[in-house]
């Protein structure tokens, strides 16, 4: 059994905090005013809320079982751990080259232009729960033990 | 002796090495590879060249990969012959060794055509690590400033965007009309020839080098080269980077297949028991034209060795294909290309096109019978893997075609019933 995060599109009502909360965790300062306006580079929020009215949902790195991302790397960045089921990413090897973004199905992997490495969720590694399941509103992202 | 014997030690080694310790935690493996630096990121050899990536950022697995996978690693040593009924292979330093299994990974090499001057210092091809410090080498030595790279394709476009930040001034010599014209229509090439020519690239299509002139008082150092068309133009570097060719010196004349590159079934097997060919030496199918061609790409190169490597420890495994795809990131122009991207006329072909030329951005789909099998992907590259999903499982689109190319297209456009049986939504 792995922990994934799982998007309930019922109870999205498409108000982009998870987007926000993750933005902050994934920046230097987690000050939600500095983490928008003046931090460099500029914190990438790695969940996208994908609308298309009245429809929204979020999506985020879903951890494939044969993630494609992992196989095609050209530099050995994404890595699936065998243990947790995660993919990770290293961005000290990444090279920004994009490959996981052409063969990611969800689109879940972001550019990081400025750093020129890609940035995709980590589940708020160190935390019992990722920000944008422990901040959405309306419980529309839950973290559960799935099988793999 | 070991059960499992891989010539190559790059991305179709790597990955066989991989799929075996999956089945067969225990039996002997020994990769034999000419090189003295192994599974180091080919495709990184650029950001080498330009400063970006060292040698411990280039390793794409780590450095304790052999080890841990409890392979013997035959370093430096060129396999000279196979002896395919003794199940040997024979090793430049004298050596046999004795396989049950043999996987072919032996790449490609670069393709230089014949041209006089090609023996002179300062000529380079473009494929591997010790290209890549070559080249850097000779930079430092001699305080290079001028480069002409031969080819506009993939691999010349990659180094010419590392010698441009090095410093150097680089002129692209290109074959064909456009640039790029194996992932790009005329209108993406444009766009990237531009964007190239901006940053300050001197761009020559539709010629190619007759002959690589020496320098004016040492003749046997690069100086310039001369163009079919006549002119000259004056430079310290030479760089041969058209593309590859398969690697197949160790089979010629043998047993095993040959057509361009080593014939294999949809198991990675050759034609002869239990040797098995992958990568860019390998002729694997390709989905999109529903035949088998060489396709030297990193990330096929990976999967078409993992299904050697379960085939020879014994997991049937069928490889799913793949096509000519590719990802770039030079000039900070993200591109995406896949499949059938630059078609011929063809009235099967329906066409989409979105464009935003002010900003460079770019994006055709090309489908045949609703069904998506080409992508042009320029600065609008977010969401290409979702587009190359509905490429790949030949889902067809016909009722939602237009929000393919809308600026919104998403999971969130596409029908209710396919995001949940992707489990996009519950």
């Amino acid at each position: 059994m792995v922990k994934r995060i799982i998007a309930k599109q019922e109870n999205c009502i498409g108000c982009g905090l998870c987007e926000v909360y993750c933005l902050v965790q994934h920046s230097k300062s987690k000050d939600v005013v500095k983490a928008y306006n003046s931090e460099r580079p500029k914190p990438i929020s790695r969940v996208t809320v994908e609308r298309n009215k009245p429809v929204s949902f979020a999506i985020q790195c879903r951890n494939c079982e044969d993630a494609p991302c992992v196989i095609a790397c050209l530099s050995g960045a994404m890595k699936k751990d065998e243990k947790t089921g995660q993919v990770t990413h290293d961005k000290e090897k990444c090279m920004g080259c994009w490959t996981c973004i052409m063969v990611c199905p969800y689109g879940a992997i972001k550019m990081d232009k400025e750093g020129h490495v890609i940035a995709k969720c980590d589940l708020c590694q160190g935390f019992d729960e990722p920000a944008c399941v422990a901040n959405c509103p309306n419980e529309a992202l839950v973290f559960k033990e799935v099988k793999k | 002796m070991a059960k499992y014997v891989i010539v190559g030690a790059s991305a179709a080694g790597i990955g066989a090495v991989e799929a075996i310790r999956e089945v067969d935690p225990s039996g002997s493996i020994a990769v034999i590879s000419d090189e003295t630096c192994t599974h180091y990121s080919r495709p990184m050899i650029s950001d080498f060249v330009s400063g970006k990536a060292d040698a411990k950022k280039m390793d794409c697995r780590n450095n304790e990969f052999w080890k841990a996978n409890n392979v013997e690693v035959l370093m430096g040593k060129k396999a000279t012959a196979l002896n395919l009924t003794e199940k040997t292979v024979q090793l430049d330093s004298g050596e046999k060794v004795a396989y049950e299994k043999l996987l072919l990974a032996t790449g490609g090499k670069p393709f230089v055509p014949i041209t006089e001057g090609s023996d002179k210092d300062g000529v380079f091809t473009f494929t591997t690590i010790s290209d890549a410090q070559r080249i850097a080498a000779k930079i430092e030595a001699t305080y290079a400033k001028t480069a002409i790279v031969v080819g506009g394709g993939l691999i010349g476009i990659s180094v010419t965007e590392a010698l441009l930040k090095r410093g150097l001034k680089v002129t692209m010599v290109e074959l064909q009309d456009k640039i790029l014209s194996l992932l790009l229509d005329a209108k993406g090439s444009d766009i990237m020839e531009a964007v190239i020519r901006k940053a300050g690239v001197n761009v020559i299509t539709g010629q190619s080098v007759q002959k690589i002139l020496g320098k004016p008082g040492n003749d046997s150092a690069v100086g310039g080269v001369l163009l079919t068309k006549g002119d000259q133009v004056p430079c310290d570097l030479v760089i041969m980077a058209i593309g590859v060719v398969p690697r197949t010196e160790l089979v010629l004349g043998g047993a095993v297949k040959i057509n361009r590159g080593i014939v294999v079934d949809n198991m990675m097997q050759t034609n002869v028991a239990d040797v098995y060919a992958s990568g860019d030496v390998a002729e694997a199918y390709d989905f999109i034209i529903n035949q088998n061609r060489t396709l030297p790409l990193w990330p096929l190169a990976i999967l078409e060795g993992r299904v050697a490597g379960y085939n020879m420890a014994g997991k049937k495994t069928t490889y799913c294909g793949g096509t000519n795809m590719s990802s770039l990131k030079y000039f900070d122009v993200p591109i995406v290309s896949i499949g059938l991207a630059n078609p011929k006329e063809d009235p099967t072909l329906e066409v989409l096109v979105k464009q935003d030329l002010e900003n460079n951005v770019y994006k055709k789909l090309v489908l045949r019978n609703n069904i998506i099998v080409g992508i042009i992907l320029v600065n609008c590259i977010e969401r290409a893997g979702i587009l190359f999903y509905l490429l790949k499982n030949t889902v067809n689109v016909k009722k939602f075609k237009k929000q393919l190319i809308s600026e919104d297209f998403s999971w969130a456009t596409l029908p209710t019933g396919m995001q949940r049986k992707m489990s996009v939504v519950q």
